[in-house]
């Protein structure tokens, strides 16, 4: 317990890693699930249903699926960096993770605060810098394969990340203007009040509401995580696969899993920059809406609980009951005070990252693949120009009053 | 042992293996990874020094984009190994012992000089990281001119990159 | 001040540009003596900074800034070359590109 109170940074810092490590594997896995799902469901079909109740046990069906397949390294390639190539782009895309904020800094426990692991001053270029990273992932990836189309595949696609990146980062330049730090934290103070107040919708003094930045985020995000439509180097050679085509079983999911953690990562700098983060879009002022947590919570154990009395008997039975117990507890345990002053925060953050995902889904479901060139060409002559006017536009309104009052 | 003196060597014999790696390896991609990994742990001595921004701009330009560069012309060109020929061994015998003794000597300059003792012994100035503000204030004030040279200066290379990359027709 | 003394700063910079002579200088592949220049840029950069931690000034922390754009204009167009010469000549290798009479 000494060395717990002498070296209280420490602790938390370990606790809040394996904390997030924990939460971070288990989203990475459902996340699979909640694609599958929607795009199923877009597609006017069910998707998994059959492993566990609704498919839950899917992520972990694949999981097992990855590990036991046979993991062959093709003959030829470079060994250390055909190794190197997943891990490197796995752990970039999870480091990203540590500068998120998922609740208000006064949230704090041995004195440091708990819902951010690390509270960087220059929070926003720390993650472009790991951002930027994660090209040679990919790059590496195609090369050490020892194979024309990964090659040709990994190459693509990092040209296709580094154009990107520049449209990624002169869209996000207007939000650092009218926030005028680089602090997450400071950025979703700036940003409180109403719904109103977020950089994305308020129209104040000296203040441009960002939709054309947030918008040109967006499409350049998209493009960054290699996700539809701008998916070609991994989805048109996916009759050969693309740069991750010589890889199998667990090295195959690292890649996976590096996806889905930058989607991840983009949806939570979006929730941060343009939505909020984790501020409630009601007003302060009403506080009955500081229940709204525990009521969702119990409203989905209640639909849970119909479900389990209604759907197919045996095991998914079972399961379902465990669920619809587990969404009973933590929905009582919000009732408590303690644990509702913790959990405001968060529930708002995630469920914004939520629909920015479902989003990125729904994109994926809906729009066909763009051509290279034309991808090439919609970043280069399109985002680029977009991002710039809006800078130009977002920096003249918010010094009007200095030119105003010189004239 | 403190906390600042593990990472500082920690990232020093990093920096140096790497360098070595560079010089030792026998694919151009192991001395372009090497490279990437000296900027990485460079950029972490930029912030035990307190300059978190250039940190970050390093990490950015150097080890994101530059790098990436490198990388892309040893992929697309299929740089091969390093051949053996005789005058390659000339510059072994004679440059690397010369090499090194510059390496050596330099080293020793800094360490035993009048400006590295003073330095080592403390030459003022506080132990606070310099805000990104600050950075921007002087860059954007003092250093306007050479600013603007430099965008002028990328428009040149983006030019001449364009030029000389273009197939004759 | 900074807690480890800025020498030991001074002499890693020595060392790593000390290496990237060495790299210059034995190596035969273009484009890794390219990268040794990088290398010795790298390694002023780290001189920069140290002294201007030292000094409690933030003149050096510009002139790394500036030196990193120019070395990534510079690069650009190195590498743009070196592609050149590839086409032209089919090698990478340094004596082969030698049209020098000595």
């Amino acid at each position: 317990m000494d060395f717990i109170t002498q070296h209280p940074v420490l602790v938390v810092s370990l606790a809040k890693i394996v904390g997030l490590m924990f939460v971070l594997m288990t989203t990475l896995a459902y996340l699979s699930w909640f694609e599958r799902k929607v795009i199923a469901h877009i597609q006017s079909r069910w998707g998994p249903y059959y492993v566990g109740a609704h498919g839950l046990l899917q992520p972990l069906a694949d999981g097992v699926k990855f590990l036991f397949k046979e993991d062959l390294t093709p003959p030829g390639a470079d060994r250390f960096v055909y190794i190197l190539a997943p891990m490197l782009a796995l752990t970039l895309a999870m480091t990203t993770l540590a500068l998120i904020p998922f609740g208000p800094p006064s949230v704090q426990w041995l004195g440091e605060s708990t819902l951010i692991v690390a509270n960087s001053s220059i929070g926003l270029m720390v993650v472009f810098a790991i951002t930027s990273m994660g090209v040679y992932g990919i790059a590496l990836a195609g090369w050490s394969s020892n194979s024309k189309y990964p090659l040709l595949g990994g190459l693509r696609s990092s040209a296709q990340m580094i154009s990107y990146e520049v449209a990624l980062t002169l869209a996000v330049v207007g939000v650092v203007l009218l926030s005028g730090t680089l602090n997450f934290n400071e950025m979703i103070a700036h940003q409180s009040g109403a719904f109103w107040h977020w950089n994305i919708f308020y129209l104040g003094r000296g203040s441009f509401p960002q939709i054309i930045g947030f918008l040109c985020y967006f499409m350049a995000a998209v493009a960054e995580t290699n996700r539809a439509p701008f998916d070609l180097p991994e989805g048109e050679t996916e009759l050969v696969g693309g740069f991750h085509t010589e890889y199998s079983s667990f090295k195959f999911a690292m890649f996976f899993m590096a996806e889905y953690a930058n989607m991840i990562t983009v949806s939570c700098l979006a929730t941060i920059l343009f939505f909020g983060g984790w501020l409630s879009p009601f007003p302060e002022s009403w506080t009955f809406m500081r229940y709204l947590p525990p009521v969702g919570l119990l409203a989905l154990a209640v639909y849970l609980a119909y479900d389990t009395v209604v759907l197919a008997r045996g095991i998914a039975r079972i399961q379902l009951i465990v669920v619809t117990t587990g969404a009973l507890v933590i929905g009582l345990a919000c009732l408590h005070p303690v644990v509702l002053a913790i959990i405001q925060g968060p529930f708002w953050f995630l469920l914004k990252v939520g629909l920015i995902m479902f989003f990125y889904v729904w994109t994926r479901a809906t729009l066909p693949r763009l051509r290279y060139d034309q991808l090439m060409s919609f970043g280069w002559k399109f985002l680029l120009p977009v991002a710039l006017a809006n800078l130009m536009i977002t920096a003249l309104v918010k010094i009007w009053p200095l030119l105003v009052n010189r004239g | 042992m403190t906390l600042p003196f593990i990472v500082f060597f920690v990232c020093a014999a990093l920096a140096v293996l790497a360098a070595l790696t560079l010089i030792l390896a026998r694919e151009p991609i192991h001395s372009a990874l090497a490279l990437v990994l000296v900027m990485v742990s460079l950029a972490v001595l930029y912030l035990l020094l307190g300059a978190e921004f250039i940190a970050a701009v390093q990490i950015i330009v150097y080890a994101g984009a530059i790098m990436v560069l490198f990388v892309f012309v040893i992929m697309l060109l299929n740089a091969g190994v390093e051949e053996r020929t005789d005058y390659s061994k000339l510059a072994k015998y004679a440059g690397l012992p010369l090499g090194i003794f510059l390496l050596l000597a330099l080293a020793y300059w800094m360490l035993e000089s009048f400006i590295g003792k003073q330095i080592a012994n403390g030459l003022g100035g506080t132990n606070a990281s310099v805000s990104t503000r600050e950075l921007s204030a002087q860059l954007f004030q003092k250093y306007l001119f050479p600013f603007e040279a430099t965008s002028i200066l990328i428009l040149i290379a983006i030019l001449g990159a364009l030029v000389l990359a273009k197939k004759d027709e | 001040m900074s807690i480890v003394p800025i020498s030991y700063y001074l002499v890693l910079s020595a060392v790593l540009f000390g290496l990237g002579i060495i790299a210059f200088v034995v190596k035969r592949n273009i484009i890794t003596i390219f990268m040794a220049i990088e290398l010795m840029l790298n390694a002023v950069n780290l001189a920069f900074v140290a002294f201007a931690r030292a000094h409690n000034q933030l003149d050096g922390l510009v002139f790394v800034f500036f030196v990193i754009v120019v070395a990534a204009a510079e690069s650009a167009v190195g590498l743009a070359i070196i592609i050149t010469v590839y086409q032209n000549r089919q090698t990478l290798n340094l004596e082969r590109i030698n049209l020098l009479k000595f």
